[in-house]
């Protein structure tokens, strides 16, 4: 388990996530759902909220909901309802909001997130999924607006799947683990490119501290529009550090809204709790109750990929992996999809440990996930086939997967060009063994003497003047012939 | 109330207002003395199967056209006096 | 001097005979609106869109290709709805000058039927209203006496159908907005059933009410319009996906066996003008004795109706409306320094003040801490509104009333008194809270003006609502009077 983010005080966090949903088109409007055009060029008469348009459901942005919430274990609601929530803002263009309120499609659910590298795992819970149609963008900055605000409404209209946690997370670790596995959920089953950069991904963070051993829960504030996972960590250790000292100035601490400031590393007051709006929700009048079948959800549900926990099963099962590698290997669609593509080639489920120490690695080192492997899982597995019949060493072959990882290229063809292929060609290895062994003759003694551990040491040295080519097994059997030991 | 509705009322426009406002609110005080025990409330007149739109985009509108009646414009922009912080959402 | 326009029957048989042409027609139709100007019916002419679209209609019949019954046929729209590359101002200054990008579903079917809208009618601001008084241009006047009101919100519309401009014109009715100008009037007024019309492009007051209806002078003729704009529409999510049954087939003036209801709560004398309640009565004995059957029934909570709708209608209306804010279109307040001045001035200058009565109220409904007494509660009572309506049905066919407990009032009488011109709603509203179908026909006179009998359907049965008005339309004229002639 890692450290208690807090000696004093038990940390208590939830989490909201606005995801965006992977549709064509908006979520009430049958406008193009794009990215990075000029203002405005995205619009339909139903995104501008003018005078006499009417809202309708998209049902390809329903079946990406139930998507999300059957493969977080919801209950999914047969009949949900869509509700106004009414403020003023210029990226909002009807004067509300459709989203859901006291009725949304799903409900309870959760996620078991990885929390550290020893594969501890924390059971999240979900309170609800509920859907609602993004504002545009308001740009205040004077560089573009001068002393105006521009509004641009490409973005309103957007289909987003608000997901709320339970107040579970106990750490600002846990809470950046459990964005990294919701994510990932997202991504498996295709609902969400999820990308935080992109801003498709926002979260907002509910955090209070209490003592520990106290049932009841401390006042809580809220950070909004944390847009990284560098600075959702940031930002709460932040306010866990401005509460603490609160609270141990015998302070009471107050419901607000807070930004994080990525500059001076510290959480301000954006506004108190206690002038929050009153939205005034209520059901939409232009839009009936979402009412779902049972069939349409089991149809819904046939068309998901394998989930993440039964593939883990079984490759634990079927392949004989580790629980841990099986479940590193699930966390995303796209590995699983790796590893089993490694996997099938030459049926070596061998090559889910050259995943996780080597590519994954290297991927890691430049902040890279497994998209961005330009080494295919079929040359992987090559390669790692090649080692097992001591065509090249391991050495040689882990040496390469950095760069084949990062740049591409063909395995074994990197091996034949750079003269890489194990040396087993008997008269070369004992040439090599024979000069290893005068050199160091009194290493040889030693050996001779008793000394079992010098073997590794001249195996070494021979390794050494072959450049890490002799293959390991050919040279212990010449050194063990050349030292004269009896047949192995 | 007349702030969140984003109104602005002078003097006289509102005592008249909460004069008019204050004889309505006694009249449809008379619906608290209907039994609505169980009574669900109206959800829609006809029930309906959720309609449901397939997921094609259409073409946009032509920006000039979407910005056509703007009251103020800036290239494809609708421009707006500066938001203050303190009120956003407010 | 124009003389008023034919039924939409007479027209179209003129035009099918070769005895008129549609440029004649809408010609006439142009120079009586002129002559007609004092009753304010009109907000907007468009007379060269409307001759072109004329002369197109005769070429078309010259080829033989009529579109439908519509074809060629001057008719008025409340300025309501939206039609792409004209102005749309719901008679209100926050929408002055806004000109649609898109065409409503109803204007785009009657286009297509080839009938000829002749320009936008008055109306009350944002169909806020029983008099057509709230307008930013100014009340409408009742042909029938010039200085009473035409009713409202529709009122444009009744006026210009009662005074002969146009033989049909489309309304909308949220409380009464259709049936009550039509019975001040003495035209015939059709309310579909909700959903029946796509409200797509109607300008939005009360979401869960609002329904797109016409005028006419006779049911036969109400019949052809509904026929036209009715039918399911994908662009509305509350619009009804069956097919519109059509009525016009469907009149064959037998009401043998009908059996009417007669609510007593709509039939105290205390709360009726008598003349209303005489020619009211007198038209229910008509039916019967041409063979319907009367039969008393009761709506017990009838004297919630108004209360509730008021709640339900106000709350939607100041959500519906708060798209108004001078950002995308419409008017926008000069010299605001502040995003929040901006709206507040705006808004403050563009709407009138029964709209913005109704927003703070509405506001006011669905506040924190007051939503479960006030909109919560209302739309419980309108489900036993409803229930009321369905036992009903189930022993009689239709329901009878009086559309209004009293004929038109001045202009200028009740603009001080919002809670008493809210009251006289009291027989319309209920049909708007339960969805149902109703019309409103002349039926006789009391005083020198027109009286209104409402009909009332179960849901989706506007078809038997046409056939027995139109069976007493062959059984009584009033609905061939026609308002004096102003020289």
């Amino acid at each position: 388990m890692s450290a208690p983010p807090h000696p004093d005080y038990e940390v208590v966090i939830g989490l909201e996530v606005h995801a965006q949903l992977r549709t064509r088109s908006k979520l009430f409007s049958p406008a193009p759902v794009t990215y990075g055009l000029p203002p405005n060029h995205a619009v339909h008469p139903i995104c501008l909220a003018l005078p006499g348009v009417l809202p309708v459901l998209n049902g390809g942005a329903v079946e990406l909901a139930i998507r999300v919430a059957l493969a977080s274990h919801c209950e999914i609601q047969s009949r949900s309802v869509f509700a106004r929530k009414n403020y003023f803002y210029p990226d909002l263009p009807k004067g509300y909001q459709i989203s859901q309120y006291e009725e949304p499609i799903a409900t309870g659910g959760w996620l078991d997130v990885r929390v550290d590298g020893n594969g501890a795992r924390r059971r999240v819970r979900l309170t609800r999924i509920h859907m609602e149609e993004d504002a545009g963008k308001s740009i205040h900055d004077a560089a573009i607006a001068g002393g105006a605000t521009h509004v641009d409404l490409n973005r309103a209209g957007v289909p987003l799947l608000e997901i709320v946690s339970e107040p579970d997370l106990r750490s600002p670790v846990e809470a950046a683990a459990y964005l990294r596995a919701l994510r990932s959920l997202l991504r498996y089953v295709d609902a969400s490119d999820a990308d935080l950069e992109r801003g498709n991904f926002r979260c907002d963070a509910n955090i209070s501290l209490r003592r520990h051993g106290e049932s009841r829960l401390g006042t809580r504030t809220e950070l909004k529009n944390l847009n990284s996972f560098r600075f959702v960590e940031a930002a709460l250790e932040a306010e866990i550090r401005r509460q603490a000292r609160i609270l141990d100035d015998g302070g009471r601490v107050v419901q607000a809204t807070l930004h994080f400031d990525p500059q001076s590393g510290r959480t301000r007051v954006l506004r108190l709790k206690e002038n929050a709006d009153d939205y005034r929700y209520f059901p939409d009048p232009d839009l009936v109750p979402l009412v779902l079948s049972d069939a349409q959800i089991e149809r819904v549900r046939s068309t998901l990929p394998e989930l993440a926990d039964a593939r883990c099963e079984r490759f634990v099962l079927e392949h004989g992996l580790a629980e841990e590698d099986a479940r590193l290997l699930c966390e995303s669609r796209a590995l699983a999809d790796f590893y089993e593509a490694a996997r099938t080639r030459h049926g070596d489920a061998d090559v889910a440990k050259w995943i996780r120490r080597d590519v994954l690695h290297a991927l890691a080192e430049h902040g890279l996930e497994i998209e961005a492997s330009r080494l295919a899982p079929e040359a992987l597995a090559d390669l790692v086939d090649a080692v097992r019949s001591g065509r090249v060493t391991a050495q040689s072959a882990r040496a390469l997967v950095p760069e084949l990882v990062l740049s591409g290229g063909d395995p074994l063809r990197l091996v034949r060009e750079r003269g890489l292929e194990a040396v087993s060609d008997t008269s070369a290895l004992e040439a090599a063994v024979d000069a290893v062994l005068r050199e160091h003759a009194s290493h040889v003694e030693r050996l001779r003497a008793g000394e079992v551990k010098v073997r590794n040491f001249l195996i070494g040295q021979v390794m050494k003047r072959t450049g890490g080519k002799a293959d390991p097994a050919a040279l212990r059997r010449v050194l063990a012939q050349r030292l004269g030991e009896g047949a192995s | 109330m007349v702030a969140l509705a984003r109104l602005a009322l002078d003097e006289d426009e509102l005592l008249r207002m909460a004069r008019e406002l204050d004889a309505v609110l006694g009249y449809v005080a008379s619906l608290s003395r209907v039994d609505t025990r169980d009574v669900p409330p109206t959800a829609h007149v006809v029930p309906l199967a959720t309609p449901l739109r397939d997921d094609v985009p259409s073409a946009p509108l032509d920006p000039d056209l979407a910005l056509a009646s703007a009251p103020e414009r800036e290239g494809s922009s609708f421009v707006v006096p500066k938001v203050i912080e303190a009120e956003e959402e407010g | 001097m124009a003389a008023p326009l034919g039924t939409l029957r007479e027209c179209r048989e003129a035009l099918a005979a070769g005895a008129t042409s549609s440029s004649a027609l809408v010609e006439q139709s142009l120079a009586r609106a002129e002559a007609c100007a004092h009753l304010r019916a009109f907000v907007r002419l468009r007379a060269d869109a409307a001759r072109a679209e004329a002369r197109e209609s005769d070429r078309r019949r010259a080829r033989g290709e009529v579109r439908s019954p519509l074809d060629g046929i001057p008719i008025a729209v409340k300025d309501i709805l939206v039609r792409a590359g004209e102005e749309t101002t719901c008679a209100s200054k926050i929408l002055e000058g806004f000109v649609s990008p898109y065409t409503s579903t109803v204007m785009e079917r009657l286009e297509a039927a080839g009938a000829i809208s002749i320009g936008a009618t008055n109306m009350d601001e944002f169909a806020m209203g029983s008099s057509t008084e709230h307008s930013v241009y100014g009340p409408s006047r009742n042909p029938w006496d010039l200085a009473r009101t035409p009713g409202g919100s529709s009122g444009g519309s009744a006026a210009a159908v009662a005074a002969g401009i146009v033989p049909a014109a489309i309304g909308t009715d949220t409380g009464g907005s259709i049936r009550q100008p039509a019975s001040f009037c003495g035209v015939v007024g059709l309310k579909p059933t909700y959903g029946r019309v796509s409200r797509y492009g109607l300008v939005a007051f009360a979401s869960s009410l609002d329904q797109i209806g016409c005028f006419a002078r006779s049911a036969e003729d109400v019949a052809v319009v509904q026929d036209v704009i009715a039918g399911h529409d994908p662009r509305d999510s509350t619009s009804i996906p069956e097919p519109a049954p059509r009525c016009s087939n469907a009149l064959d003036g037998d009401v043998a066996g009908l059996v009417i209801g007669l609510p007593r709560e709509y039939y105290e004398p205390a709360g009726i003008e008598p003349g209303v309640l005489a020619a009211v009565r007198e038209a229910t004995a008509a039916l019967e004795r041409a063979g319907a059957k009367l039969r008393e029934v009761s709506l017990p909570h009838s004297e919630h109706a108004v209360a509730t709708y008021y709640l339900i209608a106000t709350a939607e209306a100041s959500s519906n409306l708060a798209r108004y804010d001078g950002v995308r279109y419409g008017h926008r307040a000069q010299g605001a320094h502040s995003l929040s001045e901006m709206y507040r001035k705006t808004r403050s200058e563009g709407f009138g003040p029964e709209v913005k009565r109704r927003i703070v109220l509405g506001t006011y409904v669905l506040s924190a801490g007051y939503y479960d007494a006030y909109y919560r509660k209302a739309q419980q009572v309108r489900t036993l509104i409803r229930r009321d309506f369905e036992a009903a049905f189930r022993g009689c066919d239709l329901i009878a009333t009086p559309t209004m407990p009293e004929t038109a009032f001045r202009i200028g009488e009740r603009t001080e008194d919002p809670l008493r011109m809210y009251l006289s709603d009291v027989y319309t509203v209920s049909a708007n809270l339960a969805g149902l179908p109703g019309v409103s026909l002349p039926c006789g006179f009391a005083s020198g003006l027109p009286v209104g009998l409402q009909l009332l359907a179960s849901p989706l049965d506007e078809a038997r609502l046409l056939r027995a008005a139109d069976a007493y339309q062959r059984l009584a004229a009033h609905h061939l009077a026609r308002p004096p002639e102003r020289g």
